[in-house]
């Protein structure tokens, strides 16, 4: 298994590739900048909860440039992984319930008190009929993510992974380490093992 | 199918209908269902139909087990059915070959809502519940927990067969469970998705599903082709497919379902299968979609049912649930009847029966959908077929 590329988005700094992008704007207006200046042709993104929006931008950078983007395919796979869950948004929902005088329990929030829904919008943004799939450990463990990611293309169908690590624990407090990973031996592209993703994840030269 | 086989080695039910499969399968095949209706239930304005635990019958049974911790209910009804699965075998939980795999949607969601039970905010997280699990049964292993929506418990169990098939551990327990909560139940009821009624899967005057609580234990291990027993199950082929269509509606064309169906199914397969274990949640839109996906996958003519009338949608617990009954029905040569059907209200008509009815064959298909658009399909066969 090979990486062809990574990206890395905390509440302050943006790197694809190894490259950090120039973007001042910090927390959740951070992810409204990348929206507005790198994507900006899906008005949906607004509709989004913080941790689909993370993974929505996420995704974007990641795939951006990548030849025939959109062409309906099903041997991609989005597997991501967290330990939040999709706590950040249930609290939300949580508060449209809370109070008997105050009671509106909303569908446009509710429909986000699930983790993977972000694995079906990126899903319905790129035309991918593969396999989504969202796990959640008690923390970030490379092993875990390496081990799953690997397992996945014993689905035969599965040529491509876009996975890693997709947390929000709040609107401002978030962590995204997506990677593209492909089953191909080609010798110039970074094996996708525990030292290399561990060196991308935390930026060790 | 490949050398290395995935086997059932040993299962368990909790719900509201009994604490063991054998219980549940009898409840079932005789008809029983544990939906009723709830009035003024959890400070809920708008009454709902749901299988729910009676107060109390969880702690009571928990209670044999004699911990001296403090568990979420959540966590109990789990532990209780692990436990109670593992009792059938010889598998040691605490070896490092023992992976604990554990499918939820919401876990100890409920506890945003009653802080003071004593928990901290942080049992709210899933992993750090099914830490609690592992330790329990001292399991050294992270455990794996898939939140995939309403396919999580298909999820969990192929997540199961890729472990023990790269060898990453000798036994895999896969366990499924969600608690309803005032978190849930008003979510489904802003949808619109609860039926005021008893849930008619693929009738034509259903009106949306009702919610379910359970907890089930299927656990899997390896063994060669050559070792397989006639009467042991194996879990042959699987498969996770999305719509890309919408994340809150099913897809017109059954896309992902079709697609899932297409990868696990080959033509030879077909005359073995007794029947089609579907999502069948008894809403418009996830029935309809589930006749459109079968009939593109040309297998309209295999028997389809849904247990949601039985248990209604137990969301976490589904997908294992509804696979060890299937598996008890096959053993027994009988299909279960779809409780609540009378009339076809699909727009390709699928061979469904409220009563239930002989077969002979000994393999079946476990079917789910669920929201962000995901959809998974399961072969089951007998040892027989190889």
């Amino acid at each position: 298994m090979k990486i062809t590329c990574s990206i890395n988005i905390t509440p302050n700094k943006v790197v694809v590739n190894g490259k950090e992008l120039n973007y001042t704007e910090r927390g959740e207006k951070l992810l409204t900048a990348i929206y507005r200046r790198q994507i900006n042709d899906y008005p949906k993104f607004f509709k989004m909860d913080s941790l689909c929006r993370l993974g929505f931008v996420a995704s974007e950078l990641l795939l951006n440039g990548e030849p025939d983007r959109f062409k309906p395919r099903e041997d991609r796979a989005v597997v991501f992984f967290n330990s939040s869950s999709s706590l950040c948004n249930d609290e939300n929902y949580q508060k449209t319930i809370q109070d008997k005088n105050n009671y509106f329990p909303s569908p446009a929030i509710f429909v986000y008190t699930l983790p993977n829904i972000v694995t079906g919008e990126i899903a319905i943004r790129n035309k991918y009929y593969g396999e989504t799939s969202f796990y959640v450990l008690d923390r970030l463990d490379i092993e875990s993510m390496e081990q799953i990611i690997n397992d996945t293309f014993q689905d035969l169908t599965t040529k491509s992974v876009l996975g890693g690590w997709l947390d929000c624990k709040d609107k401002d407090h978030f962590e995204a380490h997506l990677f593209l990973i492909k089953d191909e031996e080609t010798s110039s592209l970074t094996n996708w093992d525990k030292i290399i993703i561990n060196k991308i994840i935390y930026n060790k030269q | 199918m490949g050398h290395t086989m995935i086997v059932k080695i040993a299962d368990n039910i909790i719900s509201p209908l009994g604490f063991t499969t054998e219980r549940n399968y009898q409840a079932v095949k005789a008809g029983e269902s544990s939906i009723q209706l709830h009035e003024r239930h959890w400070g809920i304005p708008e009454p709902f139909m749901a299988s729910l635990f009676k107060d109390g019958e969880i702690d009571n049974e928990f209670d044999k087990l004699r911990s001296t911790c403090k568990y979420t209910d959540f966590e109990k009804a789990i532990i209780l059915s692990i436990d109670k699965a593992l009792q059938q075998t010889a598998i040691n939980p605490s070896s490092d070959r023992v992976q604990f795999i554990l499918s939820t949607t919401k876990g100890n969601i409920y506890l945003l809502d009653n802080k003071n039970e004593g928990f901290s905010k942080e049992r709210a997280l899933l992993g750090v519940s099914a830490q609690y699990i592992s330790d329990f049964f001292h399991n050294p292993n992270r455990p794996i927990v898939i939140s995939n929506a309403c396919i999580s418990g298909v999820c969990a169990q192929i997540t199961a067969m890729r472990c023990l098939q790269s060898n990453r551990c000798d036994a895999a327990i896969v366990v499924g469970c969600d608690i309803q909560s005032r978190f849930i139940v008003s979510g489904f009821q802003s949808f619109k998705a609860l039926s005021p009624d008893q849930c008619k899967p693929f009738d034509v005057k259903r009106r949306g599903l009702n919610l379910g609580e359970a907890a089930a234990t299927i656990i899997y291990g390896r063994k060669n082709r050559t070792d397989v027993d006639n009467n042991e199950w194996l879990v042959c082929r699987g498969a996770i497919r999305n719509d890309a269509n919408h994340i809150s509606g099913p897809s017109k064309t059954g896309e992902g379902s079709f697609r899932a169906l297409r990868t696990i199914i080959q033509e030879k397969d077909i005359p073995q299968i007794a029947f089609i274990n579907s999502h069948g949640t008894s809403t418009l839109y996830n029935d309809e979609m589930e006749s459109i996906a079968i009939s593109r996958a040309g297998l309209q003519s295999i028997p389809v049912n849904s247990l949601k009338g039985y248990y209604g949608h137990t969301m976490g617990a589904a997908g294992i649930l509804e696979s060890i009954l299937s598996m008890q029905a096959v053993d027994d040569k009988n299909i279960l009847a779809t409780r609540g059907y009378e009339t076809c209200g699909v727009s390709h008509p699928l061979i469904l029966s409220n009563q239930n009815r002989p077969t002979d064959k000994q393999a079946f298909i476990k079917l789910l959908s669920g929201f962000g658009g995901c959809n998974a399909a399961l072969l089951f066969k007998r040892g027989g077929l190889l």
